[in-house]
């Protein structure tokens, strides 16, 4: 009912995971990079901070867990639309265990559970993109075709559209939604390619505000209740250009939010979290 | 009673197909019309027919016609003397089990003959007999929907019927009588056993239909045998009280248990052939947004369909969303959640979901309580406020397979072709993305505007799992793109939409129209009950039940059509057009091959200059072809997304085909190339041809508009020689349509392949012709006699005429003389009046030629078809076909195909024509077939600043396979065109060829 009814990008709820000391060296990553653990403790300090102080909602941190260093990409461990939460089943087995401890949260936020049993599929969350109509879901290395149709069984009401990804991790590696109907993408090829392809496949027009860089199409949209359109998106010291396209948005509250380390992993400012939309009266 | 009359009957009666459908029309018209004298005759009493058969039509025009018509099919003899014999088997046997079945065929029969016999007698006894039918229908419906409307109704029926009715024998009698007389044939014993029966059938052929509503309740409902859909629908429409109903529809089973939308242009029984006559009353046409619709009615009757959809779990639905359905329903079936009556068990009626759950039934109690104060239909409203947003909501799924064999399903919606593997979409065509849609035996193919940065069209093919599901697919998305699609605001009356290749067409009214038409709905709101919960939407008591306006428009226009020309009503009727649709054929046919005969005589050299002009112009289509652009493959590759393999056929061996592609040799080749070279690999080689040709006719007069032309005749011709009072001629050749009619079923069947194009360029879209339904009342129309004809086309117009042909086209300079911007076509290939001109003109041609494939000017993209196109390809599948290196091909024949076009266009003097579209007076189209040619003509009439003008719009499809001479038929239509109307000119001539190459045997 939330999903049928709420304005896209209402949300209330935010579930997000502690870094462990692992991260540094542990977290997988596509190019090899020398992590600052604690820069990138402080990135995630005020980027839960912002939602929770910030932003109003109400953030449940699950406890780091140093068997799994790439933890806190939360993101990746679920899918959650309305009160329909789908737990994943992550493409790196490594990170296979990540789903359990959110499971549990989201059990205790009265969530419809959906699991993915079979074997065969592989879903990251990050792969999966929302647009408040649909679902576009990358087939990447980390997400499957099996994956992506559980996904569809998941969330029945909604179109799901797989979209090749054909660079970078995931389809949200290069872009997100940055409002409604309003989708940031990436300039590269592959993410231009992608948008096409999102395009041809949706009944829906969406708008496109495309930035320099890819990583920085990754932003985070929320429409709340007091505060209208709010956008956590790259900070101009990191990507200049790519920050002035956001600057644009009208009635936007603008939240540029440092993301220099967890970026080395290809941790980008929508995987550290998942956002819910509980009902008060629920 | 319906499945034995449908399947044990059925044999018997084949004979009688011919006869059945010729005639049937026309009772219907004659109906009406003759009720007043019926009444009075008839003491019956029984109220007048159903507004369905407004078609009231003078009769006294046209007896003649409808004897000569009806003459031989009383010849058939055979199905005459059925009847009798069954009915005396039926007296002595009355307790046979069989007895019922064959009562009813008896019943069936009787009441179609005595229509029969008593056609050739005056008008009157016609129109007297008319009535009765219409009449006894009523009663029977009357009957079974207060008692037995169940299996065997007819036995009961009969013996209530004969008693109760005995006392109207009489002037059966009388009738009888006279139709003895004319027939001689007629047993006279029968007689007497014939007179109650007679009354009770009074003299219909009758079978009963049971229709299941949405709500799942029958509808029992009695109709001619050879009633068309739409009376049957607008019967059950009526019975709903639902007036806006063009997004329904009636749907049956096919012999191979799929479901089937029932035509409503064409007769009932030969679309369901042995099916039982047993239908379904549905949602055709799922509003994308019911907050639009008129009425609450409507929304209650789409809620009723959407929750069986549901429960089917044809709409897939997320827990929540299936218990937020669930809730509303309860709303409006049983108003405000009641604690003290409301417990769990009270959900036990009715189905949420495919699998209900407890606890789903505790979600949707808990969701009901919400909903405290909300009306039915405030609760409907949020209901269908909520389904229309699901992912699949009005979505026609169709099994087919991919090129590599992958199980797809193919989603045919309002916005266009959805392609799904598993749960996923995969692809989508928005119907503006979409050319052509053509099937051909058990393929089904779309044809691809190019994208912006597209230079060719391309093509996807699909396999599915029949001929059979390959044209229905094709159907509903004719009738989707129709429906949602075809009618802008701006031209309403445009809703037309032809199809090539095959007869059918979307016959209903657009959703833009039926907006409108629901705008002008001016009733209170209609009582209606919720059937599972006897819930009251509105109790307006006294709320008239206002009669179907529909149904009266549809007489209306066709009185005034039918009045016109005083011919017969069968003509007109939509019903059965695709009986009159072939009679014209038939006629055109044979000119035609008469034409070809005088053809022949030309002198050989003609023949053979032109057809070498017509190489040559091929050859400079082949060269000037251009490049491949790898880049552009690239893009168009990654483009489409999930479309798999677009192969274009630009002489470029796509690398990702290695499989079995034996045409890829042809690639790049002209079919006159492959033709030549007899590449032996191909096992078949088909030619379509395209002409489209258009003609348009002035006429200095204000507001007249000959309305013979308009009513008619595919041709002008006819309509004048109609004035000359050779109308008979005309007519004679009726009965032989009819008899063609009987035999275009098996061809339609046989009918293996048919395209449609969807993408009405502007001025295609001129060209469409509107449905007869849609023709202006009769005032407007001109008076008879006018003489478009004689006052239009002075004799210069003849000489204009623009010739294309595929290669050879030639235009004429005159064509500017005319003073209408009169865009006729005429596409000639070898005419010798042409040949001389030819030659001044052909570089101009050529000019044309060539900036068509460069520039793809206007006119060219007008026709749908860019320049020169070579296309092949087929597949569809998942997404990452487009990274795919290797494609099979083995499932799906790779098509090359081959189009090109030609357009012509006279100058236009009065440049501002087209673009002021004036005032549409009548349109019309007529289609008719032959072997390997499709015609289809489209007469417009338009009143523009005072002056009428007729355009008339041929569109030749001819067909077949290397062995025919394209060019040397292409020739024909075109003299035939111009033979047909001396008197108009040519103004545009579009020449369309495309070749296919296709493996065979993948069938």
């Amino acid at each position: 009912m939330t999903a049928l009814t709420a304005p896209f990008g209402r949300f209330t709820h935010s579930v997000v995971r502690a870094i462990p000391a692992s991260f540094g060296e542990g977290a997988l990553r596509t190019c090899s990079a020398q992590v600052d653990l604690a820069a990138a403790l402080r990135e995630h300090e005020h980027y839960v901070a912002v939602l929770k102080h910030r932003l109003g909602l109400q953030v449940v941190e699950l406890p780091a867990d140093e068997s799994l260093p790439d933890c806190v990409f939360v993101e990746d461990a679920a899918v959650v639309c309305g009160d329909t939460a789908l737990v994943t089943r992550p493409g790196a087995p490594s990170r296979r265990k990540e789903t359990e401890a959110m499971k549990q949260a989201l059990q205790e936020l009265n969530l419809n559970i959906v699991e993915m049993d079979d074997d065969s599929a592989t879903l990251d969350g990050g792969d999966v993109l929302f647009t408040g109509r649909e679902f576009f879901v990358g087939l990447s290395t980390r997400t499957n075709q099996r994956g992506a149709e559980i996904l569809a069984d998941a969330f029945k009401d909604y179109t799901v559209s797989p979209v090749p990804v054909l660079d970078g991790l995931h389809l949200k590696s290069f872009c997100s939604m940055a409002g409604p109907d309003l989708i940031a993408i990436g300039s590269s090829e592959p993410a231009q390619k992608a948008f096409k392809v999102m395009q041809q496949m949706s009944d829906h027009r969406y708008d496109k505000l495309t930035v320099s860089d890819d990583i920085a199409a990754n932003c985070v949209y929320m429409n709340l209740p007091d505060k209208g359109h709010v956008l956590l998106y790259c900070t101009s010291e990191e990507y200049p250009e790519s920050a002035k396209v956001f600057e644009k948005l009208k009635d936007y509250t603008l939240i540029p939010v440092s993301n220099s380390e967890k970026v080395k992993v290809d941790g980008a400012l929508t995987c550290c979290s998942v956002f819910i939309n509980k009902k008060l009266e629920n | 009673m319906t499945t034995e009359v449908g399947s044990e009957t059925e044999v018997k009666k084949e004979p009688e197909k011919a006869e059945e459908q010729s005639p049937a029309p026309e009772q219907d018209a004659q109906a009406p019309a003759a009720e007043p004298k019926a009444e009075a005759e008839l003491p019956c009493g029984e109220t007048a027919p159903p507004g369905g058969d407004g078609d009231a039509q003078p009769k006294a025009a046209s007896p003649e016609k409808e004897r000569k018509q009806k003459e031989p099919s009383a010849g058939k003899g055979i199905s005459r003397f059925l009847p009798p014999w069954l009915k005396r088997q039926k007296s002595q046997s009355q307790a046979e089990p069989r007895e019922a079945e064959k009562e009813n065929q008896e019943k069936v029969d009787e009441q179609q003959q005595p229509g029969q016999e008593s056609a050739p007698k005056s008008p009157v006894s016609e129109a007297k007999e008319a009535p009765g039918e219409e009449l006894k229908s009523d009663d029977k419906d009357d009957k079974h929907s207060i008692g037995s409307a169940d299996t065997q109704p007819a036995k009961e029926e009969k013996g209530d019927e004969s008693l109760e009715r005995s006392a109207d024998v009489k002037e059966k009698e009388e009738s009888k009588c006279e139709e003895k007389k004319e027939e001689g044939e007629t047993p006279k014993p029968d007689s007497g056993t014939e007179k109650p029966l007679l009354k009770a059938a009074k003299k219909m052929k009758t079978v009963m239909c049971h229709v299941t509503l949405l709500d799942g309740s029958q509808f029992p409902c009695e109709v001619e045998k050879r009633a068309k859909g739409h009376f049957l629908f607008f019967k059950v429409c009526e019975h709903l009280n639902l007036l806006e109903k063009d997004y329904f529809g009636l749907s049956y089973k096919d012999a191979a248990d799929q479901k089937c939308w029932l035509d409503p242009a064409k007769e009932i029984k030969r679309q369901i052939r042995n099916s039982p006559w047993q239908f379904a009353f549905n949602v055709k046409f799922y509003p994308p947004d019911p907050s639009q619709l008129t009425e609450d009615i409507t929304r209650y009757l789409l809620c009723l369909q959407l929750r069986q959809d549901i429960a089917s779990g044809r709409l897939p639905c997320s827990f929540v969303t299936h218990s937020l359905l669930g809730s509303y329903t309860l709303q409006a079936e049983l108003g405000d959640y009641d604690p003290s009556e409301h417990r769990l068990e009270y959900l036990s009626d009715f189905q949420f979901a495919p699998t209900q759950t407890k606890e789903m039934e505790e979600k949707v109690v808990e969701l009901h309580k919400n909903h405290r104060g909300m009306t039915p239909a405030q609760a409907d409203a949020q209901f269908l406020e909520n389904a229309k947003k699901l992912s699949m909501y009005g979505v026609d799924l169709h099994h087919a397979k991919d090129s590599e064999g992958v199980d797809i399903m193919l989603g045919v919606c309002a916005n266009g072709l959805l392609v799904y593997k598993d749960r996923l979409r995969i692809n989508r065509f928005a119907w503006p993305k979409i050319l052509k849609i053509s099937y051909k035996r058990s393929n089904f193919y779309i044809k691809i505007r190019p994208g912006e940065t597209e230079q060719f069209e391309s093509s996807v093919g699909f396999k599915l799992p029949n001929h059979r599901s390959a044209k229905r697919l094709w159907k509903v998305c004719v009738e989707h793109h129709t429906f949602f699609r075809l009618v802008t605001p701006e031209q309403p009356p445009k809703a037309r939409f032809l199809t090539l290749g095959s007869k059918f067409r979307y016959s209903g009214r657009t959703q833009a129209q039926t907006r409108q038409a629901s705008s002008l709905i001016d009733r209170p709101a209609p009582y209606f009950e919720r059937t599972s919960s006897k819930r009251v939407s509105r109790s307006l008591d006294g709320a008239p039940v206002v009669s179907v306006s529909d149904q009266a428009l549809r007489g209306d226009s066709s009185v005034a059509g039918d009045k016109e020309n005083g011919r017969e009503p069968a003509l007109e009727l939509s019903s059965d057009s695709k009986s009159k649709l072939r009679v014209q054929g038939e006629n055109i046919y044979v000119r035609h091959s008469n034409l070809m005969l005088e053809d022949l005589d030309k002198t050989q050299e003609d023949v053979l200059k032109h057809q070498a002009s017509i190489s040559e112009l091929k050859r400079s289509f082949m060269e000037s072809t251009p490049e491949p652009r790898p880049d552009q493959w690239d893009k168009r590759l990654t483009a489409s997304p999930a479309t798999s393999l677009r192969l274009q056929a630009q002489g470029k061996t796509p690398p990702t085909t290695d499989g079995p592609l034996p045409d890829s040799k042809d690639i790049g080749k002209s079919a006159e190339d492959k033709q030549r070279s007899g590449t032996g690999e191909q096992a078949e080689v088909e030619i379509e041809e395209t002409v489209v040709i258009k003609e348009v006719k002035k006429a200095p007069k204000t507001k007249d508009v000959a309305p013979e032309v308009v009513v008619g005749a595919a041709v002008a011709e006819e309509a004048k020689k109609e004035k000359e009072g050779e109308a008979e001629e005309k007519e004679d050749k009726r009965p032989g349509g009819g008899e063609a009619s009987s035999s275009s079923d098996s061809h339609s069947e046989s009918e293996e392949e048919a395209e449609y194009h969807p993408q009405v360029s502007s001025v295609s879209v001129d060209q469409i012709k509107e449905e007869p339904e849609e023709e202006e009342p009769k005032q407007e129309a001109p008076p008879p006699g006018a003489d478009p004809i004689a006052s239009a086309a002075p004799p210069r117009a003849r000489e204009e005429r623009g010739a294309a042909s595929e290669g050879a086209a030639d235009e004429e300079a005159h064509n500017g003389h005319t003073e209408t911007r009169q865009g006729l076509v005429s596409v000639e290939e070898d005419e010798e009046e042409e040949e001389e001109e030819e030659e001044e003109e052909e570089p101009r041609l050529n000019g044309d030629v060539s900036r068509t494939e460069t520039e793809r000017l206007p006119q060219v993209i007008c026709c749908s078809e860019p320049p020169v196109v070579k296309t092949e390809m087929v597949t569809i599948s998942d997404t990452f076909a487009a990274q795919k290196t290797e494609i099979s091909t083995k499932e799906v024949p790779i098509v090359h195909t081959e189009t090109k076009t030609i357009t012509y266009e006279a100058a236009q003097l009065d440049g501002a024509g087209d673009s002021e579209p004036g005032v549409l007076m009548t349109a019309q189209t007529i289609t008719s077939e032959s072997l390997c040619t499709t015609t289809t003509t489209h007469i417009t009439k338009t009143l523009k600043g005072g002056l009428s003008e007729t355009r008339i719009e041929k569109r030749i499809v001819i067909t077949g396979d290397s062995d025919i001479d394209h060019d040397q038929a292409l020739a024909q239509a075109i003299k035939e065109a111009k033979e047909q109307h001396p008197d108009m000119s040519v103004t545009r001539v579009v020449v369309h060829k495309e070749t296919e190459l296709a493996e065979e045997g993948e069938d």
